[in-house]
């Protein structure tokens, strides 16, 4: 909160604190960063509520930390600023290092292969069009309600084979997972009751999952999980976090792209009309949406051993975290970054995925969602009407947008 | 200079001029054949490079060293084959001027994903 009051060019460096949520419910992070790229890209903050940290905030930096995984470990401390209390730690393929990681990633990444991808789209196609032909006309509506959420839930009971009419479980059960428990209008209050939500998720899914188990192998994530040798038999804490990896990696991040995608077209009117004017820059527009809108904002490592990065001794032990919203406007990687510009050159050039063996397993599908939403969204609705600023979570992790009223004009 | 055959997942083929040096993602990126996305830029970090390499030319290129990063990153590309090579990690060498003849042009390089 000091950063805020003083501005981030009019106090010292030291004291900036990125870590700070409210920077990102309200939106105003972008100078401390902007402050940080320039004195300090790789920064210590000494006192913090989550503890000491380093801040990487320039992209080749963060490339350095991405590909390094023997010296910046997802496992020694988990993949997020905050560590939760030990006895509500749960585990899953996003926070072990090698050999674990492998050979449990290598069970659920075959849902996303190119092959699958190509059967899924004509499905993700027509419920999108029934999606955005059910919308009314000239009324208010909740945009993260009625689209983005509805889209992205149906997908995952798609990805899960879940019971179709209970499918807003899943869309909760990742709300309670990524809620910060600080946060007045969190679904959880306490990581004790985070706990207790994510252990009867597991109980129902462990219901299908026995299911699955007993019948031959099909393809959805729950058969995977209980045929695949390093999934079978997990323990419950590693059941409960493989599933609310998959759930939230599965539809949180799409679901604020999604939204999000549609504020910053209209925040963008010049850059909107291209798009209509030339439905084909869709190709380019998807990547420059994640890229902007960055729906993870950051990811955290421990280094393994001492090291120098950027300049700066980093020991073992020490928590560095990438901040992703950072490296996705730096100047030197990433031309006039801080302007969305959907047919720039190399427009996949971004770290919203991250890189390295973390990098995001179902980015092409989020792709593909994206894509077929914008095909089918212009020639039915070229003209949305964004009524207000998105409302936003009170994160530093996940860049997420609750709601967002719109309204399609009559024609 | 080395001539490279790109082969896209539908079967069509690109003709590229790589000077010694680049890498094969490179020569791909610099021409736009279509499929080649190198999302991290040459850093072997996303895998979205992934090439078939014709086998006749695999002696050539090499495979993976067990270990490295490329082995790693490839491990979790769909559809890994025993030729399957990161193409930002394959260096047109000097040497490999000599593929630069009438009809015997360059490897044949199978790109991964369908567009």
């Amino acid at each position: 909160m000091t950063t805020q009051l003083h501005g981030a060019y009019s106090i010292p460096v030291e004291a900036i604190d990125v870590s700070d949520p409210q920077l990102y419910q309200d939106d105003t992070w972008y100078p401390y960063f902007e402050r940080l790229r320039r004195d300090a890209p790789v920064h210590w903050c000494r006192e913090s509520r989550y503890g000491p940290y380093w801040s990487v905030c320039k992209y080749k930096d963060i490339m350095q930390v991405e590909v390094n995984h023997q010296t910046y470990s997802s496992e020694l401390g988990g993949i997020q600023i905050e560590n939760p209390p030990d006895e509500f730690v749960v585990s899953n393929f996003i926070r072990v290092d090698p050999p674990k990681h492998d050979e449990q990633r290598k069970v659920v990444s075959p849902i996303v292969a190119p092959a699958n991808l190509a059967e899924m789209e004509a499905t993700i196609r027509e419920r999108t069009i029934r999606v955005l032909e059910g919308l009314p006309r000239n009324e208010t509506f909740d945009w993260v309600e009625r689209v983005s959420i509805e889209l992205t839930t149906m997908m995952l009971a798609t990805l899960f084979d879940f019971p179709w009419e209970e499918r807003r479980k899943l869309t909760y059960w990742s709300d309670v997972a990524i809620a910060n428990v600080n946060a007045p209008d969190a679904p959880v209050h306490s990581h004790a009751e985070r706990f207790e939500e994510l252990r009867k998720m597991a109980e129902r899914m462990g219901e299908l999952y026995d299911e699955r188990a007993k019948q031959p192998p099909k393809f959805d994530l729950l058969s995977m999980l209980a045929h695949g040798p390093a999934t079978q038999n997990m323990p419950l804490r590693e059941f409960m976090g493989n599933l609310a990896l998959l759930i939230v990696g599965g539809n949180d991040t799409t679901r604020n792209s999604m939204t999000g995608g549609l504020w910053t077209l209209s925040q963008h009117p010049h850059e909107y009309q291209k798009l209509r004017d030339n439905p084909a820059l869709i190709t380019s527009l998807v990547p420059e949406i994640i890229r902007y809108v960055t729906p993870v904002i950051h990811m955290r490592r421990t280094a393994t051993q001492d090291t120098e990065l950027g300049g700066q001794q980093v020991r073992a032990g020490d928590k560095v975290v990438m901040w992703y919203v950072s490296g996705n406007r730096d100047p030197d990687a990433i031309e006039d970054p801080d302007n969305f510009i959907i047919d720039r050159p190399r427009p996949r050039q971004h770290l919203s995925f991250g890189f390295g063996i973390h990098r995001c397993v179902g980015n092409r599908l989020a792709e593909l969602q994206l894509r077929v939403l914008w095909e089918e969204l212009l020639p039915r609705h070229p003209v949305i009407e964004v009524l207000a600023p998105p409302r936003r979570t009170y994160s530093n992790f996940i860049h997420g947008m609750r709601s967002m009223p719109v309204r399609i004009p009559l024609h | 200079m080395p001539k490279v055959t790109y082969i896209e997942y539908n079967g069509t083929e690109h003709p590229v001029e790589v000077p010694v040096g680049l890498s094969v993602m490179r020569g791909a990126v610099n021409n736009n054949v279509p499929g080649i996305d190198a999302d991290c830029g040459g850093e072997c970090a996303c895998a979205t490079c992934h090439v078939y390499v014709d086998p006749a030319w695999l002696d050539k290129t090499g495979n993976p060293v067990p270990g490295s990063q490329e082995a790693s990153m490839l491990s979790f590309a769909a559809e890994a084959e025993f030729n399957s090579r990161l193409s930002c990690q394959i260096a047109i060498a000097r040497g490999a001027r000599r593929i630069d003849r009438p009809h015997a042009a360059g490897s044949a390089l199978r790109q991964r994903e369908p567009r």
